[in-house]
């Protein structure tokens, strides 16, 4: 194995041809293949793959918790919206409420104005055929004392009595 | 050629078995330079990585993914050891692309150390899991009855071809690299010609830094695709 590998690479052939080179390029391919593998197998890929691992357990964590959250704020919106439908049902309650408070007000004092003008009317009507009738009569006194004074007048003798008759004919006629 | 030398690191003129060379240097630069980026990389263990363990960590699911895709789920076991080969033909890739260093990996001695590894472990991962059926691996089932003895000679012979194929790829790739750039410097000695040899030196600098990333890739993959014969003849 003691050979004088300079030779063969000074004399113009391949280095990578010369076999007495190849026990010691073997051997100390064979450590530092070990040494490598040890340190990967033993160190480096363990430790590699655990903070791959725990990258992906946070990504995983950070995104469930997001999600939590995203469904807290949704559920945090439909509460809201509940809120505001059930708050303007109870507005539109309220208000149909108040509307029929005010239509039943509204109606009673129409219906007491109602009574009150049909009483008025029945009053004034009272009032106007006691005027007329009060008209009629004073009509037929004008009517008998005028009739009395032109028969005075044309020279006749007045009969109140035949006067009235004939007034209250004429009157109805 | 004087890059690809082998000589011993402190001196005299035998080489042992067991004498630091070189070799020894640039190899334990390489691992070194791995435990650097994959150790003292992740020691903070952040969940924001810095660069370093950004590297280490793109490198591993890298890795992790081919394994997975190319080999199925059961072959995760194996992931260190494409891993290693992975970092160690990387690191050496690059660590040779340094001017004055030395390239392993152009090595058809560790490139075949490191394929024939892979084929043994294939080959008998294969009958152990396997059994005898194993062989069914040559036995293209979905071709014509006719053809089949004729293609299981020749996939026969594709598998034992296949360790060559793996290692001379990679050690060929690294020497003829090397070696274009050190032409192309050789030039550079004659004034006249020198700047197109500092630009064909540049370009073929740049080819290399591609051609490092990728034979890593391509060693890598097909030891995947060994393994899934392994685990899976019968596709």
């Amino acid at each position: 194995m003691a050979t004088t590998p300079t030779e063969a690479a000074s004399s113009g052939t391949m280095p990578q041809l010369d076999f007495a080179t190849f026990p010691n390029q073997i051997f100390w391919l064979i450590v530092t293949l070990v040494v490598i593998y040890l340190v990967l197998s033993r160190v480096a890929l363990p430790r590699i793959a655990g903070i791959l691992a725990e990258r992906r357990g946070t990504i995983a964590g950070d995104l469930a918790a997001a999600q939590e959250l995203k469904g807290r704020a949704v559920d945090a919106e439909n509460a809201y919206q509940n809120a505001l439908t059930r708050a303007r049902a109870e507005a539109a309650k309220i208000i149909a409420a108040t509307k029929a408070d005010i239509q039943k007000d509204l109606d009673a004092a129409i219906a007491k104005a109602d009574v009150q003008i049909a009483a008025k009317a029945a009053e004034s009507e009272k009032a106007i055929a006691e005027i007329k009738a009060g008209a009629v009569d004073a009509v037929a006194e004008v009517a008998r004392s005028t009739a009395g004074e032109l028969v005075a007048a044309l020279g006749g003798k007045a009969d109140a009595s035949a006067i009235t008759a004939a007034v209250s004919a004429r009157l109805k006629g | 050629m004087e890059q690809f030398g082998i000589h011993p690191l402190f001196g005299g003129d035998t080489l042992h078995w067991y004498t630091p060379s070189n070799v020894t240097l640039w190899m334990a630069i390489a691992t070194l330079a791995a435990i650097a980026l994959f150790v003292l990389g992740t020691a903070r263990r952040s969940i924001i990585p810095g660069r370093a363990q950004g590297i280490a960590e793109i490198l591993y699911t890298f890795v992790h993914d081919m394994v997975v895709d190319t080999a199925g789920h059961d072959a995760v076991r194996f992931f260190p050891y494409v891993m290693t080969l992975f970092t160690f033909i990387l690191m050496s890739n690059y660590l040779g692309l340094i001017p004055g260093g030395f390239t392993s990996t152009s090595h058809i001695a560790v490139t075949a150390i490191m394929a024939l590894a892979v084929f043994l472990t294939v080959t008998v991962l294969g009958f152990v899991l396997n059994g005898a059926s194993f062989l069914g691996l040559f036995w293209v089932s979905s071709a014509p009855l006719v053809l089949r003895p004729v293609l299981a000679v020749i996939e026969l012979m594709s598998y034992f071809v296949r360790p060559m194929s793996h290692s001379i790829r990679l050690a060929g790739n690294m020497m003829a690299g090397h070696t274009v750039i050190s032409v192309f410097a050789t030039f550079g000695f004659y004034a006249l010609i020198s700047p197109l040899s500092v630009i064909g030196i540049v370009a073929m600098y740049g080819f290399e830094v591609l051609v490092c990333g990728i034979q890593a890739y391509v060693f890598a993959i097909l030891t995947c695709v060994y393994l899934r014969d392994a685990l899976h003849p019968h596709h």
